[in-house]
């Protein structure tokens, strides 16, 4: 019974990935080469459209992975599949947290999470920036430093921070906004 | 059921906008939930993302599932939840069955390169408002400077790091009786 089959084998990644879409990964290859659903170059295929596409990367392979296999009913399985388990544990925890938040020691130990945090949101940033600003495959093909920039990269990030920090419009309206300026400017 | 409804819609926008890993959404989760809808606070959307990262599943659901429950419970967790996941589920089906190499056509190639540059940008921003609000002393700059070298230079991963940081947070402020 393959739609059984996905569902339990999605909840399985759900349940044991921990840190995000990418994490979710391994756990894709191993499928793959356990059941055939699927080659490791339709995976890869998968995860740069994924990449390439709104929505959580996560789901974004789990619903594609499931549509190869076993059509749109699939798709909708192991985006179920890989869903319920979250649902469930953070049901569980967001009880705990509603109740102890304001406890001191929770408190504290909150205190210190948030910079941390931050920290990491601002690392993911940085990686982000990386790839938007910089060409760093040119610059390994070349080795001349001035290729390194994306200047029309540059320019619009500083533009674009500029506004968003003067005018706080829709995060949204600046996504859309910067794809329509990536297609004109090439 | 209202309410439901507008958990559901919500979050499909988050769901249909979000480009890149779980941290790309914070700018949008900024702006539609704590700012227009008051669903929660920054310092609460961060709780719910540090969660997130040290809990099984995809960090942007976790992050979705926990405002949902806030708002209106389980059953507002399951819709919250939903909401998130079917742009995805439309998208990518259509794009599984019309388009084969998506990424490869020039123009989402170029897009992807101005949305990028955008994704930057807001989490930029993002980080500014966050640092003004939750840093406040040294204490808060040495756990910032050290999560974002660990995670920059290093292999090790982000959940050791936020226990790492949540039992110093808890030693020093407990000890120094610094209840920012």
């Amino acid at each position: 019974m393959i739609y059984l089959l996905l569902l339990i084998e999605f909840f399985k990644i759900g349940l044991f990935a921990i840190g995000g879409g990418l994490a979710t990964l391994p756990f894709l290859q191993e499928l793959a080469e356990k059941y055939h659903w699927i080659s490791s170059y339709d995976l890869i295929n998968m995860i740069a459209i994924s990449e390439s596409t709104p929505g959580p990367i996560g789901i974004n392979t789990a619903t594609f992975v499931g549509y190869k296999t076993a059509g749109i009913i699939g798709s909708v399985l192991t985006t179920l599949g890989i869903v319920t388990p979250s649902i469930i544990i953070i049901i569980i925890i967001a009880h705990y947290y509603m109740k102890f938040s304001e406890e001191p020691i929770v408190r504290a130990s909150l205190n210190g999470i948030r910079p941390t945090v931050i920290g990491l949101i601002a690392a993911a940033g940085f990686e982000v920036a990386k790839i938007a600003l910089l060409n760093i495959n040119q610059f390994i093909k070349t080795g001349v430093l001035l290729e390194l920039l994306n200047y029309k990269a540059i320019v619009l990030f500083a533009i674009l921070l500029y506004l968003i920090i003067k005018y706080k419009k829709h995060p949204i309206l600046y996504i859309i906004a910067s794809g329509i300026i990536g297609i004109i400017l090439k | 059921m209202k309410e439901l409804l507008d958990l559901f819609l919500t979050f499909c926008k988050i769901g249909g906008f979000t480009f890149g890993g779980g941290y790309a959404m914070l700018p949008i989760i900024q702006k539609e939930i704590v700012e227009k809808k008051r669903w929660a606070t920054n310092d609460e959307v961060m709780d719910y993302y540090a969660i997130s990262q040290c809990t099984p599943g995809v960090i942007a659901v976790n992050t979705a599932t926990f405002i949902g429950y806030k708002r209106k419970g389980i059953i507002g967790s399951i819709f919250a939840t939903f909401g998130i996941v079917f742009p995805s589920l439309i998208i990518i089906t259509t794009i599984a069955m019309f388009f084969q190499h998506f990424q490869d056509y020039p123009i989402v190639q170029h897009a992807l390169g101005g949305i990028r540059v955008a994704v930057a940008a807001l989490i930029t921003s993002t980080i500014i408002k966050m640092w003004k609000q939750s840093i406040k002393n040294w204490i808060g700059i040495i756990l910032f400077s050290s999560s974002f070298i660990l995670i920059t230079f290093t292999n090790i991963s982000p959940v050791i790091i936020i226990i790492f940081g949540g039992l110093l947070g808890a030693f020093i402020n407990l000890n120094k009786k610094v209840d920012a």
